[in-house]
């Protein structure tokens, strides 16, 4: 919970940027954060949004070590060359975006990296906004070995087929059977994508295959309301969900 | 949104950056969320020439209004333009 911690009792953290073998052996950049001490430590693994591996992912990522968490958080757009995380960003949307499957790949390396690492509990989440949580909920039902899922508003989990592209060939709502861990949806209400009506067929389809959820939906929250740069955040919003993502991943990756 | 739509325009002419002019190759132009424009959708143009370098951009973030009005404004510069000069640039 955001501001426990006892003060006889803070422990420090390290966080550096590492490079591990992707999609295709390719290196790929990831930025890592780890709490002080020998652990057993649970992980998480951070799918980065949009706009890039940016500053709210490496913060995020410190957050979570703050918290008694290993993080990692891959560069997914390392392909595209280097430059601010808006040129990136702007690169990768004109070739029109990431491949999943090369996501997958760089997912699955980043939380082999983690579950390796000596001060790990052997258990790690997959968490990830807007795109990132579209790329969580993929790499939930594809990339073997997760124990829990965070998706933060992830959109176009339902892909319509007209949106299917050669990068994004499979809408990820398909894959749900495959759905091998529970998971955490924090959704706002007002959001375009995805939309109230796209949330209620994605708890539909969860239902039909007997997974374990827990969705929350705020109202007076619409797109990305934990971007304390942006005029969507929402404090109140932000703060319960943050305080929910904690006690969820508590639960499953203790 | 995080669509990644993006429509293309091959440019022909110049752009200035933070580090002065270089030669303009397309412009992507979407209608997503924005880096920086204090709004939830924008239209985002970004002009580019990837060739030499992804910091040669010259990106905008505007309003969905606000590009309509652009749009207007372009048309009408040209229309003006090309009468005064006698032009038919078509």
């Amino acid at each position: 919970m955001w501001n426990s911690m006892q003060t006889d009792s803070f422990v420090g953290q390290t966080s550096e940027v590492v490079t591990i073998k992707g999609y295709n052996g390719d290196d790929v950049q990831a930025y890592v954060s780890k709490p002080e001490g020998n652990g057993p430590f649970p992980g998480v693994v951070l799918a980065h949004h949009m706009p890039g591996w940016d500053e709210f992912y490496r913060e995020t990522a410190r957050r979570f070590a703050d918290h008694g968490y290993l993080a990692i958080s891959p560069n997914l757009y390392s392909r595209f060359g280097d430059g601010d995380p808006p040129d990136v960003a702007a690169k990768v949307r004109s070739e029109g975006g990431v491949p999943d499957d090369h996501v997958m790949a760089d997912l699955e390396a980043a939380l082999q990296y983690l579950k390796a690492l000596p001060s790990s509990n052997g258990k790690a989440a997959v968490m990830g906004h807007c795109s990132g949580g579209r790329h969580s909920y993929l790499a939930a039902c594809r990339v073997q070995g997760f124990d829990a899922i965070v998706d933060c508003w992830g959109g176009n989990v339902i892909q319509a087929a007209d949106r299917l592209t050669a990068a994004q060939p499979v809408s990820p709502i398909e894959y749900t059977a495959d759905l091998s861990c529970p998971i955490l949806g924090i959704f706002g209400n007002e959001d375009q994508s995805p939309t109230a009506e796209q949330v209620d067929q994605h708890e539909e389809e969860l239902k039909k295959h007997g997974k374990e959820y827990e969705f929350h939906r705020y109202d007076g929250a619409g797109h990305g309301f934990w971007y304390y740069d942006r005029p969507a955040y929402r404090q109140e919003q932000a703060m319960d969900s943050w305080n929910k993502t904690f006690e969820f991943l508590a639960k499953h990756l203790s | 949104m995080c669509t990644m739509i993006v429509e293309k325009a091959a440019v022909t002419g110049s752009g200035r950056g933070p580090k002065g002019w270089f030669e303009l190759k397309e412009a992507n132009v979407s209608f997503d969320h924005p880096q920086n424009a204090q709004l939830d959708h924008a239209l985002n143009i970004d002009f580019v020439n990837h060739e030499l370098g992804l910091d040669k951009r010259v990106a905008v973030e505007m309003s969905a209004d606000s590009a309509r009005r652009l749009i207007v404004a372009i048309e009408e510069a040209l229309r003006r333009g090309e009468e005064e000069e006698g032009l038919d640039t078509r």
